[in-house]
C-alpha cells in the first residue's frame, strides 16, 4: 500500500501530467502551457476560480519549478486545515456520519468500522437512517460481516431516538467508538437538515462532549456543488471533516481542495473501492502527488 | 435548480443586451464570463470550449452584426445553442416492437438508480402501462430488499428471484412479465464504475441476455467534470439510448446535463426532482435552457399548476377573495394546494425573474413551515377560522399548545393572514384578475 492515492488517482492524473510534460526547463512558462494546466486542474473539479488562483501563483515560476510549486501550494492548502480530531475524554467516541443521497455513507461506515476494529477497538453502529428503504438491512449485513453490534429500530422511527439508544448502549457495553449512520439528505432540505441538529443534541444527553467527529461523506465525482454541501452541512451538523469517496474511478475529488481553501474543512479519509478495507487516512502530499503525477522525490 | 448558473449568465447577458454592436472584443468579454459561469456550473471544460466556439461563429456572423439588436441576437444564439446541445426538442420515451419492453437502468454507484426505477415504474403506470421491476444488483448489500420495499410502498410489482446471478435474475423477470402479461420490465442494475472491467462485462452480459429495447444511463446532477468520462464509457460499452438526471431538487447547477448531452449526443428523458415516488419529470431541454437565460420556465409552471390545482376549490377561493371574505379555512386549503404542487422553492424557481431576485428562494417557506401553519389552523375552532379577530390571548395560548407551536408563531400567522387579506382587497380593487398563485399569502 505504498501510495494508495497514486494508484487510485492513476487513471485521472494523466491530463495534468500531460500538461506538465509540456514544460521546457530553463524557459519561462508559456501562456499555452499555463492554459493547459488550468484546464487540467478544472478537469480535476478543482473549480475555475481556485484553478485560476493556483495558476496565478506559479505564473512567474521557471518551467522546471512549476510542478513542484503547484504541488507545494496545493499541499499547503490541504495541510493548513488538517487539525487534530477531538478524542473522547471518557466513554465512547461518538462519530456522526452525514451526506447527500448516494454519497457512500453506509459503505464508508463499514470501512471506518473495519479500521477501528483493526486497531483493536470495540465498535458499535447506529442505524439512524430510518428513511431509505432497506437502509437498516444494508447496514445490518455489514455489521454481521464485521461482527459488530448494530442498534436499530423499525423503519420510520425517529433517527434521534436510534442515536440516543446507540449512545446509551455504547456506554453500557464500554464501546470505544459509536458510528451513527444517517439518512442521505440534500443540503437544501431545511427540515431534514435540522433533524441533524436534533441528533447532535440528543446524543449529548448521553455523551456530553460528543459528537467528537462529524464526517461529511462527499462523493468524489461531485463538482462545485460540493462546496455548497460542505457549507450547509457545516452549519447544520457541525461537520469536522470529509470522507472523500469513489476515488477509484476517473474522478479526482478536486472540489475537496476548494472546500479546504474556502471553508477550512480537512479531508480525513479517502474511499477507493467497495471492500471494507478500501479506505485510507488522508495524506495531503500523497494525494497531490497522485493527482499531479509529481514524483515524490522531487 | 440552475439558479447559481443563471445568476452569472444573466448579469453577463444583460450587459451584452445593451450593446449595439458585437465585435470580437465585446464578444470576447462576454465569452470570458460565459466560460467561467459554465465551468463553475460543472460543465465539462471541453464542452464549454466547443459551446463557446459554436456561439462565437454564429454571433459574429454578418447578419447578426448588422441587425438592429445584435446584443439580443447573441442571447438568442446562446439560448438556441444550449437547447440544441441539451438535445433540442423534448424527447419522449416511446416503445416499439413486441411487449414486454425491456428497459435496462445503468449508472455509477449512488447515482440514484434504484429510486429512479421506482419512480419510472410509477410514471409508466400513470401512462397506463403495467411495469414489472427487478433488481439484478447482487453486489450491494440489501439492494434487492430496497427495490422490494419500494415496490411495496408504491404498489408496483417487483419480480423476486431466488437466483444470485444477475443475468439469470434478468431473464427470469422477462419470463415472469410474459407470464403475468406485464408490458414493461424495468431492470435495476448494480452501481458500477465505468473503469471496472469485470462489472462492465457483467452488465454487458445482462444486456446480451435480455436484449433491452432501451438502456438508460442515470446521472447524478451534482457530478462534476467526470460526468463526461463516465457517461461516454457507459455509452461505449452499451448501446445506451438516453439519460435520466437525478437529484435536481438540490441546488446543483447541473452542468452535467450539458456535458453528457454534448458528448453522448443522446437525449435526457427524465429528471428526478425529489424523494417522493412521483418526483420524476419529463426533461424539457428548451425550458431548462430558457430558464438558464432567466426567461423563466413558465410552461412547466403552468403545466404544474393546471395538473394539481383543484379548479373548483380555486374558483370558490377567488370569489371569496374578491369579496374580502377569505377565511383561515381558505388559507389552509390554499396551503394544501401548494403542498400538492411541491415545495414553494421549487415553484419559485419556475417563475420568470425569480432567480434574479436574490434571496427569494430563502424567503420561500419550506414544507416543514407550511406543515406547522397547517397545524396551527387545525388547532382552531371552526368559529375562530371564520372570524380570526375573536382569537384573543388565551385562545392563542390554547392554539399554540394544541398545535405544538408557540404563541409567537400563532401571532405571526394571524398577522400575515390579516395582511394578505388586506392586500387581496387592494389588488381586487385594481381589477387585477386572480391567478391561482397571485393571491398566495406572502411570508
Amino acid at each position: 500500500m505504498a501510495n494508495i492515492f497514486r494508484r487510485a488517482l492513476s487513471r485521472s492524473r494523466d491530463r495534468i501530467a500531460g500538461a506538465l510534460a509540456g514544460l521546457v526547463p530553463g524557459r519561462r512558462v508559456d501562456a499555452a502551457t499555463l492554459q493547459d494546466l488550468e484546464a487540467a486542474l478544472i478537469g480535476a473539479d478543482i473549480g475555475a476560480e481556485t484553478a485560476i488562483d493556483l495558476i496565478d501563483s506559479v505564473r512567474e515560476a521557471r518551467a522546471e519549478d512549476v510542478r513542484a510549486a503547484l504541488a507545494a501550494e496545493m499541499v499547503r492548502v490541504l495541510e493548513a486545515v488538517s487539525g487534530d480530531v477531538a478524542e473522547a475524554e471518557t466513554g465512547p467516541k461518538v462519530v456522526l456520519v452525514v451526506g447527500v443521497n448516494g454519497s457512500g455513507k453506509t459503505t464508508s461506515i463499514a470501512k471506518l468500522t473495519r479500521l477501528h476494529l483493526d486497531r483493536g477497538e470495540k465498535v458499535l453502529i447506529a442505524a439512524a437512517d430510518t428513511f431509505r428503504a432497506a437502509a437498516v438491512e444494508q447496514l445490518r449485513l455489514w455489521a454481521d460481516r464485521l461482527g459488530v453490534e448494530l442498534i436499530a429500530q423499525a423503519s420510520g422511527a425517529d433517527p434521534a431516538a436510534v442515536a440516543f439508544d446507540a449512545c446509551q448502549a455504547a456506554v453500557a457495553r464500554g464501546s470505544d467508538v459509536v458510528f451513527i449512520d444517517t439518512a442521505g439528505r440534500l443540503h437544501t432540505q431545511g427540515n431534514l437538515m435540522s433533524e441533524l441538529e436534533k441528533i447532535r443534541r440528543v446524543t449529548r444527553k448521553v455523551v456530553p462532549d460528543g459528537p467528537h467527529e462529524v464526517l461529511l461523506v462527499l462523493d468524489g465525482t461531485t463538482g462545485q456543488n460540493g462546496l455548497r454541501q460542505a457549507e450547509e452541512f457545516l452549519q447544520s451538523a457541525g461537520v469536522t471533516g470529509l470522507v472523500l469517496t469513489k476515488l477509484d474511478g476517473t474522478a479526482k475529488g478536486g472540489v475537496a481542495l476548494t472546500i479546504a481553501r474556502r471553508i477550512g474543512l480537512p479531508i480525513r479519509f479517502v474511499g477507493t473501492g467497495e471492500r471494507d478495507s478500501d479506505l485510507a487516512e488522508f495524506n495531503a502530499t500523497e494525494y497531490v502527488d497522485g493527482l499531479l503525477g509529481t514524483e515524490a522525490t522531487q | 435548480m440552475f439558479e447559481q448558473l443563471t445568476g452569472r449568465l444573466q448579469s453577463t447577458l444583460r450587459k451584452l443586451r445593451g450593446s449595439a454592436k458585437i465585435d470580437e472584443k465585446s464578444f470576447a468579454e462576454a465569452a470570458r464570463e460565459l466560460r467561467l459561469a459554465l465551468l463553475e456550473a460543472d460543465v465539462h471544460f471541453g464542452v464549454v470550449k466547443d459551446f463557446l466556439a459554436a456561439v462565437k461563429a454564429k454571433a459574429l456572423d454578418e447578419k447578426v452584426a448588422r441587425s438592429l439588436t445584435p446584443g439580443q441576437q447573441v442571447i438568442k444564439i446562446v439560448n438556441e445553442e444550449l437547447v440544441s446541445v441539451l438535445g433540442g426538442e423534448r424527447q419522449e420515451l416511446r416503445f416499439s416492437g413486441a411487449a414486454p419492453h425491456v428497459v435496462l437502468i445503468v449508472g455509477l454507484q449512488g447515482a440514484g438508480k434504484t429510486t429512479t426505477v421506482g419512480k419510472l415504474g410509477a410514471w409508466l403506470r400513470r401512462e397506463g402501462r403495467s411495469p414489472l421491476l427487478v433488481s439484478v444488483d447482487v453486489h450491494r448489500p440489501a439492494a434487492r430488499e430496497q427495490l422490494l420495499r419500494f415496490g411495496e410502498t408504491a404498489e408496483l410489482a417487483v419480480c423476486e428471484s431466488a437466483s444470485d446471478d444477475a443475468v439469470q435474475r434478468a431473464t427470469e423477470a422477462v419470463t415472469e412479465a410474459r407470464r403475468r402479461g406485464d408490458d414493461v420490465v424495468l431492470i435495476d442494475t448494480a452501481g458500477r464504475l465505468h473503469v471496472d472491467e469485470a462489472m462492465m462485462n457483467e452488465v454487458q452480459a445482462v444486456a446480451a441476455a435480455v436484449q433491452p429495447e432501451c438502456i438508460l444511463y442515470v446521472c447524478d446532477s451534482m457530478v462534476g467534470q467526470d460526468a463526461v468520462q463516465a457517461a461516454s464509457a457507459f455509452a461505449e460499452a452499451l448501446p445506451v439510448d438516453g439519460h435520466i438526471l437525478t437529484k435536481l431538487d438540490g441546488d446543483a447547477r447541473g452542468g452535467a446535463a450539458l456535458s453528457i448531452a454534448a458528448v453522448t449526443r443522446l437525449p435526457i428523458y427524465f429528471a428526478g426532482v425529489g424523494e417522493k415516488i412521483d418526483d420524476l419529470e419529463v426533461f424539457h431541454p428548451d425550458r431548462i435552457a430558457s430558464r438558464i437565460l432567466g426567461m423563466g420556465d413558465v410552461l412547466s409552471l403552468i403545466e404544474k399548476v393546471q395538473g394539481q390545482v383543484d379548479l373548483e376549490v380555486t374558483e370558490g377561493l377567488e370569489k371569496r377573495a374578491r369579496q374580502g371574505e377569505l377565511t383561515l379555512e381558505d388559507f389552509k386549503s390554499q396551503l394544501q394546494q401548494i403542498r400538492k404542487m411541491g415545495s414553494m422553492s421549487k415553484l419559485l424557481e419556475l417563475l420568470p425573474g425569480a432567480s434574479s431576485a436574490p434571496g427569494l428562494a430563502q424567503m420561500a417557506p419550506d414544507d416543514a413551515v407550511l406543515k406547522r401553519i397547517e397545524a396551527i389552523i387545525d388547532s382552531m375552532t371552526r368559529v375562530e377560522r371564520h372570524k380570526p379577530r375573536i382569537i384573543n390571548g388565551s385562545r392563542r395560548k390554547r392554539i399554540a399548545a394544541g398545535s405544538g407551536t408557540s404563541v409567537q408563531e400563532v401571532n405571526r400567522l394571524l398577522k400575515r393572514f390579516a395582511q394578505s387579506r388586506k392586500l387581496m382587497k387592494k389588488l381586487n380593487k385594481k381589477g387585477r384578475r386572480n391567478t391561482p398563485w397571485a393571491n398566495l399569502p406572502s411570508f
